[in-house]
C-alpha cells in the first residue's frame, strides 16, 4: 500500500477482488445446495428438517440482530405464535390445506411482530432486549392460560395434510423438500433484503444510528420493518416446525428458546448470511449428540459454556472467523 | 365479616400482605440490577441465579455446618458477593470495552451454567429450610393475622434498600462510584482504584440478590430454578421503574408486588401477567419508565 498507485488500478483491484469473492460464494452455495438436495438419502429427514426450521429461525433473528443491531430477547414468541396458530387451524379445520395453515401462522406472528415493534422500537440496546423479553413473557402467559394450546401438555397430533391439496406431506421426503424449498426461498429473500438499498440503511443504523438520522432517514420506520420481516420469518419457521413434528408446545414460547436462537446466531456468526445456518446446525447437533450420551443432563450448562466462550473469544462466530481467515490468506 | 368489592377484608388484606412481601423481593432484586446497570452499564442476567445461590448457600450451610439464620444473613451475601467479584474479574472485565449487549449475553451464559450444574446436583424439587424459632407465630392485627417472619422480611428489605440508596446517592463513597463510571480515566488520575471499585460494585449488587435469597429461604421453596422465573418479572419491574433510577427500582418493586397481590384477589388468571401488562402501558405512555430520566 506504500507505493504510489492510481485510482484506476485500485478500482480494478477492487472489482477483481469482488469477482473472486462472488465466485467463491457461488461455488460454496452450489456445493451446499447439492448437499441439501442429497442429504435426506444419507440422513434422517426429520432431523434435517429440524435443522432447517431452526436455521430459518436463526436467519430471521439475525436479520434484526446481526444486520440492524437490535437484540430481541423475545423471538420465541414469534416461533410459538406461528406454531400454535398453524397447529390450531390444521387440527380444527380439515378443509384447510397445509400451506394455508402455514401462511396463517406466518401472518399471525407478523401482526404480533408489528405490535412488539411499535412498543419497543424507541428503546435501544439492552433496554430493547429487556422490553422484548418482557413482551414475549406476556405472550408466554397467554399461551399458558389459553385452553386451545393444551397448556403444559402442548398441542399434539397436528395433521401434516396435503400440500396444495395434492401432495401428501405424511411422506417424510415430500415434507423435506417442501421445507427445503421454503427455507431456500426465505434465505434468498433475506439475502436480497440485506444487499438492497434498504439493507444498506439497516447496516448504517447498526453502525451509527445518529448519523443515519442526520442523513434524513426515518430510522424508526426502517427498524419496524426489519422487526416485522424478522418476526414473520420466525413465525414461518415455527409454523413449519409444528407441521413437521405435528406438535406445538410451551417450550417454543419459553424465554430459553429466545436465548437459544441468540446462541445459534452468535456461534455461527452474527451479521453474516450463512452464520445463523451454521450456528443452528451446530447447536441442534450438539444438543442431539449430548442427549444421546452420558452427558444428557448437562445440555444446559454446556450450552451456557459455549455461550460464555463465544462471547469471550469468538465474537464473530464460526463463519465470521472463517471469513477473516479467508480474507487474510486468499485476499 | 366486612367485605370490600365483594371480597372479605381478611382475604384482601392477606393478599395485600403477600403482595407487599413479593414487592419487597422485587425491590431488593431490581435494586441490585439497577446498581449494577446504573454504575457499570451491565445487564446482569445472572441476577436470578445469584438470588438462588443466596438461598441455596443458606440451606446448605445450615445442613452441613449448622450455620444459623442470622449468620447466614451476613455470610451468604458475602460468599455470593465474592463469587460475583470473581465473575467480574475473570469474565466481565474481558469484554469491558465492547457493546453492552455482550455483557448481557455473557451473564446469560453464566446463569445457564450455574443453574444447570445445581439442577444436576440437587434436582428441581425444593430443599427444606426450617424457620428460626423466634419467627414462629405471629400477631393478630384485628383485621388480619401477620406472621412475624413476614413482618421481618418487609422491615429488613426496606432497611437494606434505603441504606443502599443512601450510600450511593448521599455519601462520598457513592459519589466516587458515580464519578468512576462517568469518567474512569480522570478518577484513576485522582488516585482511585477504579477497576477495584467496579469489581466491588458488581459484588455488592450480586450480594443484594443473595440477601433476598436468604430472606426467601424460609418461606419459598428453595430450588435451583427459583431464580429463573423471578428474573423476568424483575426485568419488567426495572423497565417500569426506569432503568438507571435506584429510588425508582425500590418504589416500583413494592408497587408491582401490591398490584400483583390485588390482581390475585380480584382476577386470579391475570396475576402472573399483570406486571407485564403494566409494563406495556408504561412503555406506551412514558417510554423512559416512571422514574427514568433519559429519553
Amino acid at each position: 500500500m506504500n507505493q504510489p498507485v492510481n485510482s484506476a488500478d485500485i478500482h480494478k483491484a477492487i472489482v477483481e477482488q469482488q469477482a473472486a469473492q462472488d465466485r467463491r460464494k457461488m461455488i460454496l452455495n452450489g456445493v451446499l445446495l447439492v448437499f441439501l438436495l442429497a442429504a435426506p438419502f444419507m440422513m434422517y429427514p426429520v432431523f434435517l428438517m429440524k435443522i432447517l426450521c431452526f436455521s430459518l429461525f436463526a436467519v430471521a433473528f439475525n436479520l434484526l440482530f446481526g444486520f440492524t443491531g437490535l437484540l430481541s430477547f423475545g423471538h420465541a414468541a414469534f416461533l410459538a405464535t406461528g406454531g400454535y396458530t398453524t397447529g390450531y387451524l390444521l387440527s380444527n379445520y380439515s378443509g384447510l390445506t397445509t400451506e394455508m395453515g402455514i401462511l396463517a401462522g406466518t401472518l399471525a406472528s407478523t401482526v404480533l411482530g408489528l405490535g412488539f415493534a411499535l412498543l419497543s422500537i424507541r428503546r435501544q440496546g439492552i433496554y430493547f432486549a429487556m422490553v422484548t423479553l418482557a413482551l414475549a413473557q406476556l405472550v408466554f402467559f397467554f399461551f399458558v392460560q389459553s385452553p386451545f394450546t393444551g397448556g403444559e401438555d402442548g398441542m399434539h397430533g397436528i395433521p401434516r395434510g396435503e400440500l396444495f391439496g395434492l401432495i401428501s406431506l405424511d411422506d417424510n421426503m415430500n415434507m423435506y423438500y417442501f421445507v427445503l424449498a421454503v427455507f431456500i426461498g426465505c434465505y434468498l429473500l433475506v439475502q436480497r433484503v440485506v444487499s438492497s438499498p434498504y439493507g444498506q440503511v439497516l447496516k448504517s443504523i447498526k453502525q451509527n444510528e445518529a448519523r443515519a438520522v442526520s442523513l434524513g432517514y426515518n430510522v424508526d420506520r426502517y427498524k419496524v420493518l426489519a422487526f416485522v420481516i424478522s418476526a414473520a420469518l420466525a413465525g414461518l419457521a415455527g409454523s413449519m416446525k409444528s407441521v413437521v413434528f405435528q406438535l406445538a408446545s410451551l417450550n417454543d414460547a419459553h424465554w430459553h428458546m429466545s436465548g437459544e436462537v441468540i446462541l445459534m446466531t452468535l456461534v455461527g456468526g452474527m451479521g453474516t448470511l450463512l452464520g445463523p445456518v451454521v450456528g443452528a446446525t451446530f447447536v441442534v447437533n450438539v444438543e442431539y449428540q449430548l442427549s444421546q450420551g452420558p452427558l444428557r443432563d448437562w445440555v444446559d450448562p454446556i450450552l451456557g459454556g459455549i455461550f460464555v466462550l463465544t462471547v469471550l473469544a469468538f465474537r464473530s462466530g464460526i463463519v465470521g472467523e472463517l471469513q477473516k481467515f479467508v480474507k487474510k490468506n486468499l485476499g | 365479616m366486612s367485605m370490600i368489592f365483594g371480597v372479605p377484608l381478611a382475604v384482601l388484606s392477606g393478599q395485600l400482605l403477600i403482595g407487599i412481601i413479593n414487592g419487597a423481593f422485587y425491590a431488593l432484586l431490581s435494586l441490585g440490577l439497577a446498581v449494577i446497570f446504573g454504575l457499570l452499564k451491565i445487564i446482569n442476567f445472572a441476577h436470578g441465579a445469584m438470588y438462588m445461590l443466596g438461598a441455596m448457600v443458606t440451606v446448605l450451610m445450615f445442613d452441613a455446618l449448622g450455620v444459623n439464620y442470622w449468620v447466614a444473613l451476613f455470610l451468604a451475601p458475602l460468599v455470593v458477593g465474592a463469587f460475583g467479584v470473581l465473575i467480574e474479574y475473570f469474565l466481565l472485565r474481558r469484554i469491558a470495552g465492547q457493546d453492552h449487549i455482550y455483557s448481557l449475553l455473557l451473564t446469560f451464559g453464566a446463569a445457564l451454567i450455574i443453574q444447570g450444574v445445581l439442577v444436576n446436583i440437587f434436582g428441581v424439587s425444593g430443599l427444606r429450610y426450617t424457620m428460626p424459632d423466634m419467627f414462629k407465630g405471629g400477631v393478630n392485627l384485628g383485621f388480619m393475622f401477620l406472621p412475624y417472619y413476614r413482618a421481618w422480611v418487609i422491615v429488613a428489605a426496606l432497611v437494606v434498600c434505603f441504606g443502599t440508596w443512601f450510600v450511593i446517592e448521599k455519601t462520598k463513597l457513592g459519589s466516587y462510584l458515580r464519578a468512576g463510571t462517568e469518567d474512569s480515566q480522570l478518577m484513576q488520575g485522582f488516585g482511585i482504584n477504579v477497576p477495584l471499585l467496579i469489581s466491588l460494585t458488581y459484588g455488592f449488587g450480586v450480594a443484594l440478590a443473595a440477601f433476598a435469597g436468604v430472606l426467601a429461604a424460609p418461606i419459598y421453596s428453595v430450588t435451583p430454578v427459583m431464580g429463573s422465573s423471578i428474573l423476568i418479572v424483575v426485568f419488567a419491574v426495572v423497565v417500569i421503574g426506569g432503568m438507571g433510577s435506584i429510588g425508582g427500582a425500590i418504589i416500583t418493586g413494592i408497587l408491582m408486588g401490591v398490584i400483583e397481590g390485588l390482581t390475585k384477589t380480584f382476577y386470579p388468571p391475570a396475576s402472573s401477567a399483570v406486571i407485564f401488562l403494566v409494563m406495556v402501558l408504561v412503555l406506551m405512555f412514558r417510554p423512559s419508565g416512571l422514574f427514568g430520566k433519559e429519553a
